[in-house]
């Protein structure tokens, strides 16, 4: 009963861990931006910068590589998902590049002006992005006018449903919750006592989001649904995400701060496998007409292409982890400023 | 204005762009390598506090390079989508290859160069270093392998799918080692090397003209001016073998260069004017150099651009001017190496303050001729936006309206004007603040 392990499904499954890579790792810096305005002082503020300071830049690599991947693997959808969505993502390009010089300029002068301005352009940046990407996942599971050529045939307009716009909301409290708990490892003192609070209403935030989201999916994206109806084994899926969603609270209680952050960030692994495995086969639901959706046959490269790609991955993949590793545990622990600190 | 025409703007807006900030980063990488290096080797302070002093500057151009680069990712996608899923099963491995083995290693390195100094020893901040220069040298490779696909297609066969056609894999390696992959690559890395070293001339020319940190100032300038000198020749070389690729595979593009319309011996021109519809060139040239150049043998016939009809051919004076405008700018900056190797071995380069303003100014030669490089390599291909396979008028997204790609220009354009203007503004502060005293004391490293 259980689907061949054909190279499409592999690189399907490929192309979405390196975006559950994103948004665990970038997740967390997102969200960091989404509390950077509540921070009283500078002092509290270049304390945040520095939490994501060293790594921000490799996380959003993910999302640069999860790109390539997807138009290696999927050239069509990489095309119509991009070309379709213009305008939105030429707003998420203006939001990274913001962020992205928020970060370096914003120590340059002292001026409050100055900070003001990178401080609120890197706050609403980072809210922008997360919403964005939401909007653009929940328009895909939703589905989306495409004609017979594979062509996005709505409007711009018609990407603000409902649907959509909540799970970019939900997307927003997911990484803020995210964000927090980083936070509270990287703090001490008030301050983290302070970051303790927030985080205990984004996770409250997260779950009612959550659940409405789910609610929704449930009642109204049917074809969200099917597969796990298929292959009733997967309905563990949800279950082990509800666990470690719900494992987060309890560990903060525990004042098991790091095993927190590894629950929540399993829970957002596990959310982007749920959406995953709603879509699979499909990586874009076209609707009305649904026999013009994309799916891993329709919309991916030769078989060739693929094999070559995966020699690539074999490759690549582990250097990535490594590094990616050792950057983390060299810069572990308590956030010191000093002359080199943004 | 058309979606197409307005694609064409952006895409060349934003990669120039983006294309300012690279090089610096490629060339920057290389020369902190040998000033880390050196301070590793002798221990002398003053390599540290260069080293420190450079880094810091090195994360204000990459942050940049970043930024600019992030669109550039996804522009294919958004303004060119029929070209997409005409080259992806193709140029996709490139970009991903890209974002795996070259961005990865270089983001991580670098947040271990900018703020490592007091975590790790002295031997891994050098590997840092080391492993930040390979990465910025490795963008270079996948995204300049994709390029020369376009230009030089090969390993590849042409499959039809739902009506269309599409370019499919047949020979990974013949992919990456197109005809024209390694000559180019080495072109532009030495325009880089080029980029960065004259960069750190002119900072290290100002501060001797102003006789400011002079040990510093001098120490910087002798490193970076043997990179420039270097670099500067084989530049000369490889443009030289680029030009042999050009004439065998895009002969429309070298008769474009030279503004060379009846097929026949070939002159080179040193200044002129095309006028298109004339079907002339009129200016100074050197009978025969042309064929002499490409073929060793000054009667040899070089294809002109009469035998394409005027509808692949692409805009001749255009390209011409840039084209000549890089060549100038190259043999400029291989005379002022040379001046400033001489005076420096004479010992009397401080005393000649017009060459210390020639240097100062030296920083825009390698980037005028960088951009002038790719607007002749990529104007030139044209009317293709694949080489012989795929028009541009045919690789734009059908789906995007010319006022969304309006909207986007304009938003381009009002935030990369104000980026460009910040990064001025904060390099110039860097650069009137200078190395500090703090750089020389070596910190808490663990040697
Ligand atoms: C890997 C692909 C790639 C790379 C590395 C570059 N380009 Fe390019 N360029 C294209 C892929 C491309 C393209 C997508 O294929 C375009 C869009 C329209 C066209 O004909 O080719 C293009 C067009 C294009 C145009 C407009 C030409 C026209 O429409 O007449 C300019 C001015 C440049 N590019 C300039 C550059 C610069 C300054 C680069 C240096 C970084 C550069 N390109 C690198
Ligand atoms: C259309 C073509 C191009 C695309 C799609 C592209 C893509 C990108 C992306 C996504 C980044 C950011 C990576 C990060 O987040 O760390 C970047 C940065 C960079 N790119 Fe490009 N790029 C292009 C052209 C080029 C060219 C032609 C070169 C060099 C010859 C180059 C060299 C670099 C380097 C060295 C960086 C690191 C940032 C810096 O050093 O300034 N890129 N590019
Ligand atoms: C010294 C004499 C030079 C010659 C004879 C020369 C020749 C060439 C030729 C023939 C091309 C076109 C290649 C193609 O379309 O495939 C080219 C492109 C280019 N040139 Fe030069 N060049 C010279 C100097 C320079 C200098 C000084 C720089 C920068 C510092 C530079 C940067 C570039 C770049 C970035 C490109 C586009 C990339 C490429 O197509 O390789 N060139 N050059």
């Amino acid at each position: 009963m259980t689907a061949p392990l054909d190279l499409n499904t592999l690189w399907f499954a490929l192309v979405g861990v390196l975006f559950m890579g994103y948004a665990i790792l970038d997740g967390f810096d997102l969200g960091v931006g989404a509390l950077h305005l509540f921070a009283r002082e500078d002092q509290e503020r270049r304390l945040f910068l520095n939490a994501i300071g060293p790594v921000w830049d490799g996380n959003e690599v993910w999302l640069v590589t999860g790109g390539g991947a997807l138009f290696a693997a999927f050239p069509e959808v990489y095309a119509t998902i991009f070309s379709g969505f213009y305008p939105a993502f030429m707003l998420l390009l203006f939001g990274l590049i913001f962020r992205a010089v928020a970060i370096e300029f914003r120590s340059k002068q002292p001026h409050p002006a100055w900070r003001a301005f990178w401080d609120g352009s890197f706050s609403v940046a980072s809210v922008a992005a997360a919403l964005l990407v939401g909007v653009a996942l929940g328009n895909i599971a939703w589905g989306v006018p495409l004609d017979a050529a594979g062509e996005f045939a709505g409007s711009f307009l018609g990407l603000l449903k409902p649907y959509p716009l909540l799970v970019g909301v939900t997307t927003v409290a997911l990484f803020a919750m995210h964000g927090s708990i980083y936070l509270i490892l990287k703090l001490e003192g008030d301050l983290q006592a302070r970051v303790r609070g927030w985080a205990q209403n984004t996770i409250i935030l997260f779950i009612l989001c959550y659940v409405c989201t789910t609610m929704a999916t449930l009642l109204y994206v049917p074809h969200m649904t099917a597969y796990f109806k298929e292959h009733p084994v997967l309905f563990l899926m949800p279950l082990l995400t509800m666990l470690a969603i719900a494992n987060i609270p309890r560990e903060l209680h525990r004042g098991r701060d790091f095993h927190a952050f590894l629950s929540s960030c399993a829970a957002v692994a596990a959310l982007l496998a749920l959406f995953g495995l709603g879509m699979y086969p499909n990586m874009v639901f076209s609707s009305p007409l649904a026999e013009n959706s994309l799916n891993i046959y329709n919309a991916a490269s030769s078989a060739k292409t693929l094999k070559i790609m995966l020699v690539i991955a074999v490759l690549g993949v582990p250097l990535v982890l490594s590094y990616t590793a050792s950057i983390y545990w060299i810069f572990r622990g308590k956030v010191k400023l000093d002359a080199s600190s943004y | 204005m058309d979606t197409l025409f307005l694609s064409r703007l952006q895409f060349g807006l934003t990669i120039a762009f983006h294309y300012i900030f690279p090089p610096i980063s490629i060339g920057l990488g290389l020369l902190l390598v040998v000033m880390e290096g050196l301070y590793l080797k002798t221990r002398d302070p003053l390599y540290h506090q260069m080293t420190r002093f450079w880094v810091r500057v090195f994360g204000l151009v990459f942050s940049l390079g970043v930024a600019t680069g992030i669109v550039m990712e996804f522009q294919f996608g958004t303004n060119w989508s029929a070209y997409s899923r005409f080259v992806g099963d193709v140029f996709g491995s490139a970009l991903a290859a890209e974002g795996i083995f070259a961005f990865f290693l270089e983001s991580g390195f670098l947040a271990i160069l900018l703020f490592g100094w007091n975590k790790v020893s002295a031997g891994m901040h050098f590997f840092s270093t080391l492993m930040v220069c390979l990465g910025a040298h490795f963008s270079a490779v996948w995204i300049v392998v994709a390029n020369s696909w376009q230009q030089t297609p090969a390993g590849f066969h042409l499959v039809a799918r739902d009506g269309s056609a599409r370019a499919e894999i047949t020979d990974f390696w013949a992919v990456v080692f197109n005809p024209s992959s390694l000559d180019r690559l080495w072109h532009v890395l030495m325009g880089a090397w080029q980029a960065g070293a004259f960069f750190v001339l002119s900072v290290a020319a100002w501060y001797l003209l102003k006789k400011r940190h002079e040990a510093f100032a001098r120490a910087s300038f002798k490193i970076a001016l043997v990179v420039a000198m270097g670099a500067s020749l084989l530049q000369l070389v490889s443009g030289h073998s680029s030009a042999g690729v050009v004439a065998r595979h895009q002969p429309a593009k070298l008769a474009a260069f030279e503004g060379h319309y009846a097929t026949g011996p070939g002159d080179l021109a040193l200044l002129g004017w095309v006028d298109e519809s004339a079907e002339k060139m009129t200016g100074l040239a050197m009978p025969g150099m042309l064929s002499f150049l490409v073929h060793w043998d000054a009667s040899a016939p070089v294809t002109g651009l009469r035998e394409f009809p005027p509808a692949d051919r692409p805009p001749v004076n255009l390209v011409f001017q840039s084209y000549h405008l890089m060549v100038a700018v190259g043999m400029g900056l291989i005379g002022l190496a040379a001046l400033g190797l001489f005076f420096l071995w004479r010992k009397t380069l401080e005393s000649k303050r017009w060459l210390l303003w020639a240097f100062v100014f030296s920083v825009l030669g390698p980037q005028a001729a960088n951009q002038a490089g790719w607007f002749s390599a990529e104007v030139g291909r044209q009317p293709w936006i694949v080489q012989g396979l795929l028009r541009t008028s045919d690789g734009f997204s059908p789906v995007v309206s010319a006022g969304e790609v309006l909207f986007s220009i304009v938003l381009f354009s009002l935030v990369y004007l104000m980026l460009f203007i910040l990064f001025i503004f904060l390099l110039n502060h860097k650069i009137q603040h200078g190395p500090s005293e703090e750089d020389l004391t070596v910190g808490r490293q663990r040697a």
